[in-house]
C-alpha cells in the first residue's frame, strides 16, 4: 500500500528505571480509521500514548505524523501536528464556562470579549458540523459527565486535532451516554477524524473499531483487523492465557436475612439529599448488586451500610443488632458483627499508603486482641501480623511477595487483592464491597470475581457496588439500580438486560437534558 | 516519575548536603562582614566539642532540644503542628516550681524528682490539650491556637512570678531558690561521687531522661497498637475513619503526649540548671524543636543527632562571638536559621537532583554491566 499512516510509531522503547515501559513497539494507524488500543494496566498504552502526544521521549525509535518524520517534544507541538488527547480523568477546570475551558490556552486576541465572540461563532460551527451539542455558557462544575466528555472532545478539535486519542472514554459514562458516544464518534469518523481509541472493554472495541492493537507487559503482542478477531480471542491476547470472565450461577438456596436497611435518608452537609428512603435486604449466599452511575448515592449508602457515616433517618439491623439513626452503628462495631468492607477509595480509605503492606494488612483490625502483645496488650504483634500477611499475600496472590513493601508501591490489582484478603480473613457473614475491580487488569478480575463467588458459596451475603454494568451483570444474582439517591428499580438477574438496567440508571436526573441535547440536535 | 531514593541517601546523604549547603553559605555571610569563615567554624568546634566543659554545655542544650523536638515529632505523627512547645514547656516549669517550693523541704529527692518529672509532664500536656480539644470539637485550627497559646502561657508566668512567687523583698523577678531536693543532680557531681573529675556544666541528668524518653517514644510510635492509631490517623485520616479510629480521641492523645513532652524540657532547665522559675527560661528551646523535628525527620534517632547539632551551634556559637570582636550573637543566629532554613524547611529542595544523580548511576551500572 501507497497511502501514508496518519499516525505511524516506530520500533518505540521507554525504559522507566527497572521496568521496560514500551519494548519496540509499533502502531500504524490509517487515516479515517478508528484504531483500538487494548491491553492490561501496566501494559504500555499510557506511556506509549505519552510518547505521542510529547509528555515523554522515547529512548529508541521515530514518529511518523501523516507520513513524514516528526520530533515531538512537548503537547504543544503534539497539537500542532494535529493530535488531540481526551485524558480518561477531564482537564477542565471546573470554575469557568465550557466556553472558557475551550478558549484557554487558544484565546483568539489578547481582548477576551472578542476573543470569546470569535470562540463561540466557531464553536458553533463545529457543534453544527460534528453534533457534539454542549451548552457553552453553563459552569463545568455543573454539566453530567456525558456533557463534559463531548466538551473535552470539541476541546480538543477546537485546536484542529485531525487525529483523535480517547484514553478510556467510557469509564464514567452509562451505556446510554456511551451509545450516544460511538454515534459521535462514527460522524467524526465519517468526517475524516483518525481516532485512536484506548480501552479495556472489548466489546466496544468489536462495535466501533475498523483495527485493533493489543498490548501486553510493554510489546505489541496482536495487530488485525477487527473483522478476523473475536473478544474472546483479544483477552486472551491480553491476559496471555485463556480466561473466563462468564457467569456462574449460584446453585445455593437463600438463606437467612443478614442484613436489612429500612427508610434510610442522608442530607449532606450543603443541604442536599444524597440519600431517599433507600430499603434493601441482604441475604446469606447472594451477591446483590448495586448499580448506577457514579454519584447517585451508592458511595453513600456503602459508607451509610459500613457504619462510616450516620444517615439522617433510618433503620438497620445487622446481625441480631438494632441501630437508628440516632445511634448508628460504627465501623469498630460493625466488624465486631462480622460486617467487612472493602471501600470504594482503596488508596485514600483501604489502605495506608505510607505504611508498609504488614500494617495496612492490620488496619481495622489492630485492636483485635490476637495481634496484640506484652502484659498489657499495649504493643503490636508485628511477628504475627507480618505472618499473617505473607498467608494473605500467599493465599490471594499478591505480586511481589513482599510484607515490607510499602502499600503504595503495589499496583492497583495487588492493592485491591491485600483489601479483600484482609477482610475475607476474618471470615465475615456480610461483605460490603465497592468498586472492587477498578483499574484492575483482567487477570486479577478474573481472581476477584472468584473470591467473590467462593464468599457467595460459602454463604456469605455480598452487597457488590459497581459502575461497571458488565460486572454486576456476571457477578449478582439480583440487582439494584440507583439514581439521585433513590432506588429506582430492583431486578432479578435473568430479568436484566443492559437497556433496561440503563434506562433505571437514568431514570430522572438525565431526562431533561437528554431532552434538551435532542431538541438541539440539527436533523 | 520514580522519586525513590535509597535509605542510606534519603535519611543520611540527603541531610549532611543540606547542612553543608547552609555552613557554605554561612561562611559567605561570613565572608560578607569581613571575618574569616575558617577561623569561625573552627572557634565553634572547639567551643562546642573542644573541652569536656564545652561538651557539658552541648549535651546541656542538646537535652532540651531532644524534648522539644519529640514534642513536635509526635504530633506531626499525627498530622498535627504543634508549634506550642513554648508554652507547654513553660507551663511544664509553673508545674516543677510549684511542686518543688511545696513539697521541696518535705520529701527527699528520689521520692521528689519523680514527681517533679510527672508535674512537668502533666502541666504541659494540660496547656496542650485545650488547643487539642478545640482543634477536634470546635476546628479552630491548632496552629493558630498552639501560636496564641504561647504568649498566654508567657503572660501568665509573669504574672505569677511578679504577683505570687517572688519572694519578698527580692527585685528580680523570679522564684525563691529550690531546695536540693528539688534539683536533678548534675552530671559532674555524679562523675564525682563514681570518682571522676569533671568541670562543672549545666549538662545533668535529664539527659538520661531524655534518652528513655526517646526509646519510649520510639515503642509508642512503631510498636505500640495506640501509636499504630495515631500514626493512621497522621498519614491517612479517610482511612482511620474506615479503620473505626476516632480521629478526635487521637488528635487528644498526640497533643496530650506532645505537651507533656515540651513540658519535660522543663526538668532540663528549671530543675536541674536554674533551680528556680525565671521569666522566658524556655528561650526559644519550643521553636527550635519545630527545626530539630524537620531535620530528625521526626524520628526519635534523628531527633537525638540532630539536637547535638544544635547543641552544638548554642554553645559553639556562644564561644565564637566571646572569642571574635565583631562576630556578634545575631551572626550566630543568622547560622541556626540558615541551618533551619536549608536542613528543615527546603529540606527536600536538592532531593530531584539527587533522585536523578542515582538514576543515572543506576543506568550507568546498568548499561555498563
Amino acid at each position: 500500500m501507497t497511502t501514508d499512516f496518519a499516525v505511524r510509531l516506530c520500533n518505540i522503547s521507554k525504559r522507566f528505571g527497572a521496568v521496560q515501559a514500551n519494548d519496540g513497539v509499533t502502531l500504524e494507524v490509517v487515516p479515517g480509521a478508528v484504531h483500538g488500543l487494548v491491553g492490561e494496566n501496566g501494559a504500555g498504552k499510557s506511556t506509549l500514548m505519552a510518547i505521542l502526544y510529547g509528555y515523554y521521549q522515547a529512548d529508541s525509535g521515530h514518529i511518523e505524523v501523516a507520513g513524514r518524520p516528526v520530533q515531538i517534544a512537548d503537547s504543544e507541538q503534539a497539537i500542532a501536528l494535529g493530535l488531540g488527547l481526551v485524558h480518561q480523568h477531564f482537564m477542565l477546570v471546573d470554575t469557568l464556562s465550557c466556553l472558557d475551558n475551550v478558549m484557554l490556552g487558544a484565546e483568539p486576541g489578547f481582548f477576551l470579549p472578542t476573543a470569546s465572540r470569535k470562540t463561540r461563532q466557531r464553536l458553533g460551527l463545529l457543534m453544527q458540523e460534528t453534533g457534539l451539542q454542549v451548552r457553552l455558557d453553563v459552569l463545568v462544575s455543573e454539566l453530567p459527565v456525558g456533557e463534559l466528555q463531548r466538551l473535552e472532545i470539541l476541546k480538543a478539535l477546537y485546536r484542529g486535532a485531525r487525529i483523535l486519542i480517547l484514553d478510556e472514554p467510557t469509564a464514567v459514562l452509562t451505556p446510554q451516554e456511551t451509545l450516544q458516544l460511538f454515534e459521535t464518534l462514527r460522524r467524526l469518523k465519517a468526517l475524516g477524524t483518525t481516532i485512536i481509541l484506548i480501552t479495556h472493554k472489548l466489546k466496544e472495541v468489536m462495535s466501533l473499531c475498523d483495527a485493533v492493537t493489543v498490548m501486553r507487559a510493554g510489546r505489541v503482542v496482536k495487530t488485525c483487523a477487527i473483522a478476523d478477531t473475536s473478544p474472546e480471542d483479544l483477552a486472551e491476547a491480553m491476559v496471555g492465557r485463556k480466561v473466563n470472565l462468564g457467569r456462574q450461577q449460584s446453585n445455593l438456596a437463600l438463606g437467612e436475612i443478614r442484613l436489612s436497611a429500612q427508610g434510610l435518608k442522608l442530607v449532606n452537609a450543603n443541604a442536599v439529599t444524597t440519600l431517599a428512603d433507600v430499603s434493601l435486604q441482604l441475604r446469606a449466599g447472594e451477591i446483590v448488586g448495586l448499580a448506577g452511575v457514579s454519584g447517585n448515592g451508592q458511595s453513600e449508602l456503602l459508607e451509610v451500610l459500613s457504619g462510616m457515616l450516620a444517615p439522617t433517618q433510618g433503620r438497620l439491623q445487622l446481625g441480631g443488632s438494632q441501630f437508628d439513626a440516632n445511634a448508628w452503628l460504627d465501623p469498630a462495631s460493625a466488624r465486631d458483627l462480622k460486617l467487612a468492607h472493602v471501600p470504594e477509595d482503596r488508596q485514600a480509605c483501604g489502605m495506608v499508603m505510607g505504611f508498609p503492606a504488614w500494617e495496612t494488612a492490620a488496619l481495622g483490625y489492630h485492636e483485635q486482641t490476637q495481634l496484640r502483645t506484652g502484659r498489657f496488650g499495649l504493643s503490636m504483634n508485628q511477628p504475627l501480623m507480618r505472618e499473617q500477611t505473607a498467608a494473605m499475600q500467599q493465599r490471594f496472590d499478591v505480586r511481589p511477595r513482599d510484607v515490607e513493601l510499602g502499600s503504595s508501591k503495589f499496583s492497583g490489582g495487588n492493592q485491591q487483592k491485600l483489601i479483600l484478603a484482609r477482610e475475607i480473613a476474618q471470615s465475615p457473614t456480610v461483605l460490603l464491597v465497592g468498586q472492587p475491580t477498578r483499574g484492575v487488569d483482567i487477570g486479577a478480575i478474573e481472581f476477584i470475581h472468584q473470591q467473590l463467588r467462593a464468599l457467595r458459596d460459602a454463604g456469605c451475603a455480598v452487597l457488590l457496588v459497581s459502575s461497571e454494568l458488565d460486572e454486576i451483570l456476571t457477578l449478582a444474582d439480583r440487582v439494584i439500580v440507583m439514581n439521585g439517591g433513590r432506588i429506582t428499580g430492583e431486578l432479578a438477574i435473568d430479568e436484566c438486560d443492559e437497556t433496561r438496567l440503563g434506562l433505571l440508571m437514568a431514570a430522572q436526573a438525565d431526562l431533561p437534558e437528554q431532552a434538551q441535547s435532542a431538541e438541539a440536535m440539527p436533523a | 516519575m520514580n522519586q525513590t531514593l535509597p535509605r542510606w541517601i534519603d535519611v543520611g546523604l540527603l541531610p549532611l548536603w543540606n547542612l553543608l549547603v547552609a555552613l557554605l553559605v554561612t561562611g559567605l555571610v561570613v565572608l560578607a562582614i569581613g571575618q574569616s569563615p575558617q577561623q569561625a567554624f573552627a572557634l565553634l568546634l572547639q567551643g562546642a566539642l573542644g573541652s569536656a566543659r564545652g561538651i557539658g554545655y552541648t549535651l546541656y542544650y542538646a537535652t532540651t532540644f531532644i524534648f522539644t523536638g519529640l514534642a513536635v515529632a509526635v504530633a506531626y505523627q499525627a498530622g498535627l503542628f504543634n508549634i506550642g512547645g513554648e508554652g507547654q514547656a513553660t507551663f511544664g516549669g509553673l508545674g516543677v516550681t510549684l511542686l518543688a517550693l511545696g513539697l521541696g523541704s518535705v520529701l527527699p529527692a528520689p521520692l521528689l524528682l519523680p514527681l517533679l518529672v510527672l508535674a512537668a509532664a502533666i502541666f504541659g500536656m494540660v496547656w496542650a490539650l485545650v488547643p487539642a480539644y478545640l482543634q477536634a470539637w470546635r476546628g479552630s485550627h491548632i496552629v493558630i491556637t498552639t501560636i496564641m497559646f504561647n504568649f498566654l502561657a508567657s503572660s501568665l508566668n509573669v504574672y505569677l512570678l511578679v504577683n505570687w512567687l517572688r519572694p519578698g523583698g527580692n527585685m528580680s523577678v523570679e522564684s525563691a531558690v529550690f531546695a536540693d531536693s528539688a534539683r536533678m543532680p548534675s552530671l559532674h557531681s555524679l562523675a564525682a561521687i563514681c570518682g571522676w573529675e569533671l568541670p562543672s556544666s549545666p549538662a545533668n541528668l535529664s539527659l538520661l531522661l531524655a534518652l528513655l524518653i526517646c526509646a519510649f517514644v520510639y515503642w509508642f510510635l512503631w510498636k505500640s497498637g495506640a501509636g499504630y492509631a495515631l500514626r493512621v490517623v497522621g498519614s491517612a485520616p479517610r482511612a482511620a475513619h474506615f479503620a473505626g479510629i476516632n480521629p478526635r480521641l487521637q488528635v487528644l492523645v498526640a497533643m496530650g503526649l506532645s505537651g507533656a513532652l515540651a513540658g519535660l524540657a522543663a526538668i532540663n532547665e528549671v530543675s536541674g540548671v536554674q533551680g528556680k522559675l525565671t521569666l522566658d527560661f524556655v528561650a526559644g528551646a519550643g521553636f527550635t524543636g519545630i527545626a530539630v523535628s524537620l531535620m530528625g525527620r521526626s524520628h526519635p534517632v534523628g531527633i537525638i543527632l540532630a539536637s547535638l547539632l544544635f547543641g552544638m551551634l548554642y554553645q559553639g556559637g556562644v564561644e565564637v562571638s566571646f572569642e571574635m570582636p565583631g562576630f556578634s550573637r545575631e551572626m550566630v543566629v543568622t547560622a541556626q536559621g540558615l541551618i533551619v532554613l536549608f536542613a528543615g524547611a527546603m529540606a527536600s529542595v536538592s532531593k530531584p537532583a539527587f533522585v536523578w544523580l542515582y538514576a543515572r548511576t543506576r543506568t550507568q551500572e546498568a548499561s555498563g554491566g
